[in-house]
Parts: C-alpha cells; structure tokens; sequence
C-alpha cells in the first residue's frame, strides 16, 4: 500500500490542490494582510466547522452528502428565535436554544430517514428536494404560526400586520456568548476557544462513535447493504438513526453558527447554511462516500479562504467586487457538480476493474488502470 | 366505492387531491369576488407559457437520464438568442423566430457537453444535472457582466457595467405569438397563438418519437441492456436525448419571455427547472417514464394551482401565502415521484 505514486496523490487530492492553486494566486491580489486573513480564518473555523462535521456520519453510512442538514438547521433556528423572544441571554439562552432544538430535529431527522429509506440510491437528490419542500413548511410556521399559534412576546421581531417574524431579527441575547466565553489571544489573535472545544469534543464523538458497534454497523451499511442485511444488521433502522444523528448535529451547528454572526437572516441561512457546508466538505477532498475529520478542517478553511479574497481579488483584477462575488458563487456550485462527477466516474471505473476481475484476466493494478 | 378507488388508482392520489383542490378554488372563486372566466384564462395563458418547457423534459425521462433538472442549461441558450435578436433590433415574428432559430445551436452545443457528462455519471445524472444547471446559471452571471452587448435597453445606463438584470422585450416581440389569432370574449382572453405553437411542438415530439431513432430512445430508457444487445448505441441515444431537452428548453424559455415581457437574467433561470419537473410528474410522469398527456395534464393543474392559489386565498384571508403553497406543492410531488417504488435501474 505504500508504494502511491506522486500522480495518485495528485488525483486522489485533485479538488483541494486547485482550490489551493486558485487561494494562493487571489490572496496577493486582494490586498488583505496576513495578520488579517489569519483572524477571519480562525472566526470562521470556530463558525462554521461544528455544521460541516455534522455530515461525516451519513456519509460512513453510505447515503451519501445529506443535503436534508438544512432540516436541522431550520430546527436551531426555530429554537433561537424562541429563546430570543423570551429574552433569556448568555449561556442560559444558548443552551436552552440546543435543547428546544432537539425534539425538532429528531422528529425531523426520523422523517429525513424514513423518506430516504424508500428512495436508496438516490439518497442525495432525494434529501435535496426535501430540504425545499421543508422550506415552504418552515415558512408557513414562521411566518404564520409565530404570532398567530405560538405565542410571541417580542414585537420589536413581529412583522408590522401583528404575526409572522420579520425578515432579519437581532440575536442580541446569545450574540458571541460561545465565542467570547473563552476567549484567549495568541498574539494579534484572538481565539474563541470554547467554540473549539466543542468542535473538539465532537471529533471526538466521532472517533468513539466508529468504535462502537452501531459505528461499525453503519459502515458494514455504507459498504453494501445487501452484506449488511444478511449479517444480521437492521438496515434501515441503522440509516435513520445516522440520519438523525447528523440533523441533530445539524441544528445545534446552526445555533453555534447564528450566535457569532449575531443576527439572523430568518429565510435563508438555512439553505445556506446546507450549501456552505457541503461545498466546503469536498473542497477539502471529501467524496460521496468517503470524509474524514481533516476533510472538514481542510475544507473550511480553503472555501473562506476563497471566500474572503475573492471579492476583493475580483475587484482588483477587473474593476469589480461583484464579479468576485459571481465567481465565489460559481465556485460553491461548480465544486459540488465536479466532485460529484469525480465519484460517479470512480464508481465507474472500479466496477468496470471487478468485471475485469471476474473474467479472470490479469485485473490491472487498481492505480494505473485506464 | 370500489369504482372511486379504481379512479384514485388510475389517475394517482396527488393527481387526484391536486385536482380536487384546483376545482375547489375554482368553486369558491365567485364568493372572492373573483371572476372565473379571468382566472380560467390566466390559468390557460400560464399553461401555454409553460407548455415547451415542460415538454422539453420528456425526451430525457424517456431515455432514461431522468429529470432533467439541467434545464436551465437550454434556458440560458434561450436568453443567449433573445438577448442577440434584441440587439440586432429585430422585431416581430422575425425577432421572434431569429430569436429561436439562433438559440438552438447554442443549445445544441451545451446540450452535447452535457450529454457527454451524464453519460459518464449514470444512475447519479438528476443530482448531477442540478449542480451542472446551478454552476452553468452562476457562471453565466460572471458573462451576462462582461458580454460585449450595446443596445441601450439592455445595459446599465449611467456608467453602469453590464447587462440588467431584466431586459424588456415590449418594444421587439411581447406578445407576438400569444396575440396571434388570439380573441377576447368579455374577461376571457385565449391565447391561440402560443396554443397552437404548443400544439405544434408536441406534435414534433410526437412525431419523433415515432421515427426510428425515437424508438430506440425509449427502448435506452425503459431497458439499456436490452437495448445495447439489440445493437442501439445506449450513449448516442442518451446524448440526441439531452442535446433535444436542453433545445426545446431554449425554445420553451423564448415562448415564456414573449408572453412574460421581460428576459430575466443573472439568478432568474436558477430555479426554473423545478416548476416544470414538478408540472411533468403531478402529470403523471414517473421518474422514467412520461407522455405528452402527462405534460399537457400536469402543466394545467400545476398553472391553475399557481394561478388560482394568490387570487382566491389572498382574498379570502387577506394574505399572500400562494409562494409556500407552491413550494410545498412542486417540492412535495418530486419527493414522491422520487420515493415511489419503481426498478432500479443499474
């Protein structure tokens, strides 16, 4: 296993050496300091890591990018705006936003996988279009059932015809509680470090979780589920309980995410929140069916290293920040079509070798065939 | 009891509640102080505005590439004509027609790529294909900045760069094809034009899939082994599929912005593909198999319910809730055709 060329690194690493080629010719161009894009990458890993980490596990589990994470986003925040209008603040406030979230995001994360269960094999597309379809539900709770069904003190966050919360609202009460709980500087920078804790503290849920025997279940799933199903392993009840699991993830991720952003867009961080993630998750080398945690790590920081210069880098190049915007925009786009390109391709290659293999033939040698 | 059941079998339970509430609107119209001929034929027009583009996903779920959420792919050759017949100032049918016919070639060229694309991802193409339309829409808000365009009604005035991010075809082509023969009886107004271009267009399918090429499309779609062992090329078929979805797309994009009034560029295609998946499957279409009834059913429910939906329950109780409903509605019927039990085809 040992002897891997140079060039199947470079194939195997293929998405994030581009995105490494393309920060490294922006970050002269944008003019920013170090000490600065230091700063904003370290803000961003405390932000955004927890949502990109809550992927990992349905992917072990086979069931490829859960695009269904926007569930348990709109979870965290239908928790948040809960506890902002009770007006219960600092850490309180924050923990009790993790709590309400989780019914919500069991009950969603149950639906996610029951739904995904009757659509195998199209997991992705499936989830995708239920994060849509979720979205028109969540509007109708917020922008009806709060003022209307679920009592709302706050007016300030009422929209002026009496029901239905306002476009953005002000997270006040728990704004950088996490990050600041904490907060050490190393020199010019500052570091939210309870923010890492957690994000720590969940790494390594994630390697205990592997060990454990659903762990191993999950994988012996994601492997083939046939195998799986005649060792014996409850299938589908092994994919809800993955499924569950990361949209639970997924809402305290989006708490973790409002609290340092401070104000909440009420009907789009959402979704993007699920395409921030998942975008930076295969930048950092992460396919369909295989991520791990330095993926994540990775991945979070080459996307808001793009994305911090690429608007200034724009401007600079043509005269124009909104280019830089196009093109931040294209990329999250275009580097989830190519890497799911990328693996559909892989899968292909490696059942045309099995064939090979099967007829008897010398197979070739995995790296350098076709 | 036994014949209802059979009926709700036969036509599909989402086809039957949809329908069911599309008559109920109809119904309690008069007492909104709606007028239901108005409403019968706005809901026509958006039927006939909608009609191509619908029809332009058939050719994809029959030959097994699934639905064609790329669709924005073909729109984007659309608005690339339009935007030339515009700057070239021609107007009239002309425009129209020049609009079109200079569409299709570059629909041809990235329906190919694409084609080319899907073919090495099968089984994966539907999430393929919507990250393929969403890069194809952004990349293209990077072009519609830098295309050298120079007609004045397209690009910002005022030192401005670029083109708008709507452009008003009123003073070329509005309404060319829906005014054609068209007539007006009190509140109704029927588009004939765009009817029988509609028509027209169907009947091409039709036809084409009556050809020998045509059924050997279906024959890709509904059994690719079998297909490869009675001697089809399986990729040449898939591509001719994808390259004829994504022209038809074009067309269906030029129809709509005729009758519409305005070409929307930049993040306007983004999400078109999805009312028109939807319109395909509360048709009837299934995730690999669809019929011009299917496109001519469902694009009628789908329209009514968005035409119906603002006007009735926006009077009734005094608030717009038509944009969740749609949503709810389009994404709820993909995610069944999706998770309803059909071969998996490997």
């Amino acid at each position: 296993m040992k002897n891997k060329s140079f060039k199947d690194i470079l194939i195997s690493n293929a998405v994030p050496i581009i995105f490494l080629v393309l920060s490294a010719a922006a970050i002269p161009l944008s003019g920013f300091t170090t000490s600065y894009l230091i700063q904003e990458m370290v803000t961003r890993m405390g932000r955004n890591c927890f949502l990109v980490l809550s992927l990992l596990i349905p992917i072990a589990a086979g069931m490829g990018l859960n695009f269904g994470m926007v569930l348990g986003a709109m979870g965290g925040q239908i928790a948040i705006i809960l506890v902002t209008d009770w007006n219960i603040v600092g850490m309180q406030g924050l923990l009790l936003a993790a709590m309400i979230s989780t019914p919500i995001s069991l009950a969603l994360g149950w639906l996610t996988g029951e739904i995904l269960n009757r659509a195998k094999g199209r997991e992705m597309v499936t989830s995708f279009m239920l994060g849509f379809f979720m979205n028109g539900v969540y509007q109708f709770i917020v922008l009806y059932g709060f003022g209307m069904v679920i009592p709302v003190e706050n007016h300030a966050m009422l929209l002026s015809r009496g029901f239905g919360i306002r476009n953005a609202i002000n997270l006040q009460g728990v704004r950088q509680v996490l990050d600041k709980f904490l907060m050490v500087d190393i020199g010019p920078i500052h570091v939210p470090m309870a923010a890492f804790i957690v994000i720590a503290l969940f790494c390594l849920f994630i390697l205990w979780f592997n060990r454990t025997k659903l762990g191993q279940d999950m994988r012996a799933v994601g492997q083939d589920m046939a195998v799986a199903k005649s060792a014996g392993i409850a299938v589908d009840r092994t994919r809800i309980i993955a499924i569950i699991i990361s949209t639970v993830l997924a809402g305290y991720g989006q708490i973790i995410f409002l609290q340092n952003i401070g104000t909440m867009n009420t009907y789009n961080a959402h979704e993007q929140a699920g395409i921030f993630a998942i975008a930076s998750l295969l930048i950092g080398g992460a396919t369909v069916s295989r991520a791990t945690i330095t993926n994540v790590f990775v991945g979070v920081m080459l996307f808001h290293l793009m994305f911090v210069v690429s608007p200034m880098a724009g401007k600079t190049l043509m005269g124009q920040a909104q280019l830089g915007e196009y093109f931040r925009v294209f990329v999250s786009y275009g580097i989830i079509a190519l890497a799911l390109v990328l693996h559909a391709l892989r899968r292909r290659m490696d059942k045309e070798r099995e064939r090979q293999s099967l007829r008897g033939g010398d197979a070739p040698a995995p790296a350098n065939g076709h | 009891m036994k014949k209802i059941r059979a009926f709700i079998e036969a036509a599909g339970l989402p086809r039957v509640i949809i329908g069911g509430f599309l008559v109920l609107l109809f119904a309690v119209a008069p007492l909104a102080q709606i007028s239901v001929a108005r409403s019968v034929s706005d809901t026509l027009v958006r039927m006939a505005m909608n009609g191509v583009m619908v029809l332009a996903l058939v050719p994809m779920v029959q030959s097994g590439c699934g639905l064609n959420f790329g669709l924005p792919l073909g729109i984007i050759a659309g608005l690339l004509g339009a935007l030339l017949s515009i700057e070239l100032d021609i107007t009239g049918f002309a425009g129209l027609f020049f609009a079109m016919g200079v569409s299709l070639p570059f629909a041809a060229i990235f329906g190919y790529g694409y084609g080319l694309i899907l073919n090495k991802v099968k089984g994966d193409e539907m999430m393929i294909a919507t990250y393929v339309g969403f890069s194809s829409v952004s990349l293209m808000c990077i072009a519609w900045q830098l295309l050298p365009f120079t007609s004045p009604i397209m690009i910002w005035g005022y030192g401005g760069s670029g083109l708008r991010v709507t452009v008003s075809v009123s003073e070329h082509w509005l309404h060319v094809l829906s005014d054609f023969l068209s007539f007006q009886i009190g509140n109704f107004y029927f588009p004939t034009g765009m009817f029988l271009f509609l028509a027209f267009m169907c009947f091409l399918v039709w036809g084409f899939f009556r050809t020998k090429i045509g059924t050997a499309m279906t024959a890709v779609g509904s059994n690719p082994e079998f297909a490869r062992a009675s001697g089809i090329d399986v990729d040449k078929m898939r591509t001719i599929s994808v390259v004829l979805s994504t022209m038809l797309g074009a067309i269906g994009i030029v129809v709509y912005q005729q009758s519409f009034g305005f070409l929307q560029l930049y993040t306007g295609p983004f999400y078109m593909a999805f009312p028109a998946v939807a319109a395909l499957l509360l048709g009837g279409a299934s995730v690999n198999k669809a019929t011009l009834f299917n496109v001519i059913v469902g694009t009628f429910l789908y329209q009514g319910i968005c035409t119906m939906t603002p006007s009735v329950i926006n009077s009734l109780l005094q608030t717009d809730m038509s944009e969740m409903i749609r949503l709810i509605v389009s994404n709820g019927m993909i995610i069944y055709a999706l998770t309803r039990k059909v071969q998996v085809k490997r």
